[in-house]
């Protein structure tokens, strides 16, 4: 006889990092729904950075999320930008992908080795690990910060990565490519991993449209997009590099895209470095004396997908308005794809699949009727409504006849 | 030697709590167990439950969702425990103090015993305030 369960999974739970809570209802070990509750981890940075001004709401954006750091700025430079037509020079260009690139490196090797710790295989985990340091020991030459570089401003960049910090720099990455190849040879070949990860939280194309999802995720399906390519900015078009996809859309194809990423991440980054060594030094950053108002869009190709800055400028000295998308926002809802049918041991490696992020996530949202186009109000709106309704009957001095 | 040494002279177990935080200290932290710091080989443990635990690791804003949380965390932990704020967050509030959902730093919340500054702090600092907080007399 099969017994309904649920089982939850957080809200602090030692396998995750961030509080989450998930709800799998299994019947007997098939998981039949899901169901995920967010809001512990919200900071209300949008309604922040209208507080702050253009020069400080970068230190805020890049803390939005510790791993990927650099892609909220990155995109949020491209939406100021966009508003005051700035064209940035070409050594910003270079010196903007090489961090965003060393990222993509840093980013995809932790989740490697999560995904490696959630499949009880932790050397995977220590070993991915062990080749991250390096990278975060590059960023503190060149930014100063292991994580958080506060690298970005509008127009340009604070720091310059100076002609002698190159030969270091060269020298990691031709490192990186061999212990690429050593951890790719082992992971693709080790049959654990094939068993554990192949044919489990599928994808299908279909899916992936169905709920918008972006990045690795939806490169690991066959669909090809990628923020750096479809809508070009910093050096990405100035360089060499292709899109990776897989066509199986599971775990295992997650994992493929994101190993072979990060071969193209290194060859970017070697190509930005050649490039950087045949310009003047210190050409980094234009003067910028206001911004006007309008409204901008800017996105990046986080290594999680894309994201997404909407600025409004009213011409003063903070944002008016500024929203964030970030990837992991429509990748955590193709849970509800991948999750459902599976046995709960291979749930939890099809819930880190798609490298979730909940600090990203964590944004206010309103809900829209699909079939009238009303807004859906919360308790305190519906309150707030009725508030307002009785202080405009009070006023009109209206009777109960 | 008081109890409270007595109980913290040997392995320091440590539950890690990520209040509304931006992941890094969580990563910091999950990097000092990883090979390069090791901090496993000083028989410090991250466990799965705060009911193992010596130490309470908290990082992050605490927003008003995880308030309660904290607390209700704070309770079920055996004493004595020690609490160590973590990152500039953990210890102020940091650049999320201002935000509409901020519900005070950890220390307007639980006791805490030790802060670890920095935004993230790195892994040697994380150890070095362990260690300190260790060998406190």
């Amino acid at each position: 006889m099969s017994r309904k369960t649920l089982i939850p999974i957080g809200p602090y739970h030692p396998l995750q990092e961030e509080p989450e809570l998930f709800k799998l209802y299994c019947d007997g070990e098939i998981v039949t729904d899901i169901k995920w509750e967010t809001g512990y981890n919200h900071r209300g940075i949008e309604k922040l950075s209208e507080s702050k001004s253009y020069d400080q709401v970068f230190f805020l954006v890049e803390r939005i999320c510790g791993i990927c750091s650099t892609s909220h700025p990155f995109a949020f430079a491209n939406a100021v930008e966009e508003i005051a037509g700035i064209e940035i020079t070409d050594r910003t260009k270079y010196i903007r992908s090489i961090i965003g690139e060393l990222e993509r490196i840093h980013s995809h090797l932790l989740w490697v080795g999560l995904a490696g710790h959630f499949l009880g295989y932790n050397t995977v985990f220590m070993w991915a690990w062990k080749y991250r340091e390096p990278v975060l020991d590059l960023f503190e030459m060149i930014t100063g910060n292991r994580n958080s570089y506060a690298m970005f401003k509008v127009g340009g960049v604070r720091r310059d990565i100076e002609n002698s910090n190159i030969p270091a720099i060269r020298k990691e990455m031709s490192v990186m490519r061999k212990k690429l190849d050593l951890l790719t040879g082992a992971v693709m070949d080790d049959p654990v991993i094939h068993a554990r990860t192949k044919g489990v939280g599928i994808l299908t194309r279909q899916d992936i449209l169905d709920y918008g999802a972006v990045g690795p995720t939806a490169r690991a399906s066959g669909v090809d997009i990628d923020v750096r390519r479809d809508d070009p900015y910093a050096a990405y078009p100035l360089v060499n590099w292709k899109v990776i996809t897989a066509r199986a859309g599971d775990v295992f194809a997650k994992l493929e895209v994101r190993l072979l990423e990060m071969y193209e991440s290194v060859s970017i980054i070697e190509q930005c470095i050649d490039a950087l060594e045949k310009m003047k030094e210190g050409d980094i950053a234009l003067k910028i004396n206001e911004i006007p108002a309008g409204i901008g869009t800017g996105r990046a190709e986080a290594p999680r997908g894309e994201v997404f800055h909407f600025v409004v400028s009213d011409g003063s000295n903070s944002p008016a308005r500024h929203k964030i998308r970030a990837p992991s926002y429509t990748n955590i809802a193709t849970f509800k794809k991948s999750c459902i049918g599976q046995t709960i041991a291979d749930a939890t490696i099809s819930l880190a699949a798609v490298d979730p992020c909940y600090c990203c996530t964590e944004r206010m949202a309103a809900v829209y009727d699909n079939s009238s186009g009303k807004k859906i109000l919360n308790a305190n709106e519906l309150i707030e409504l009725s508030m307002k309704r009785t202080a405009e009957l009070r006023k009109s001095g209206a009777r109960h006849e | 030697m008081g109890f409270k040494d007595y109980c913290f002279r040997k392995s320091l177990w440590v539950f890690h709590f990520g209040g509304a935080s931006c992941n890094n200290c969580d990563i910091e932290i999950l990097d000092c167990l990883t090979p390069r710091h090791d901090l496993e080989r000083f028989g410090i443990l991250l466990v799965g439950s705060i009911r193992h635990a010596d130490v309470l690791l908290v990082n992050g804003s605490i927003n008003r969702r995880d308030k309660d949380r904290l607390l209700e965390l704070y309770h079920q932990a055996p004493k004595p425990l020690l609490v160590v704020a973590i990152g500039a967050c953990g210890c102020t509030g940091g650049i999320f103090a201002e935000g509409y959902t901020f519900a005070g730093p950890v220390d307007k919340i639980i006791p805490v015993d030790a802060y670890i500054p920095g935004c993230p702090p790195t892994p040697e600092a994380i150890i070095a305030g362990i260690v300190k907080l260790a060998g406190k007399k």
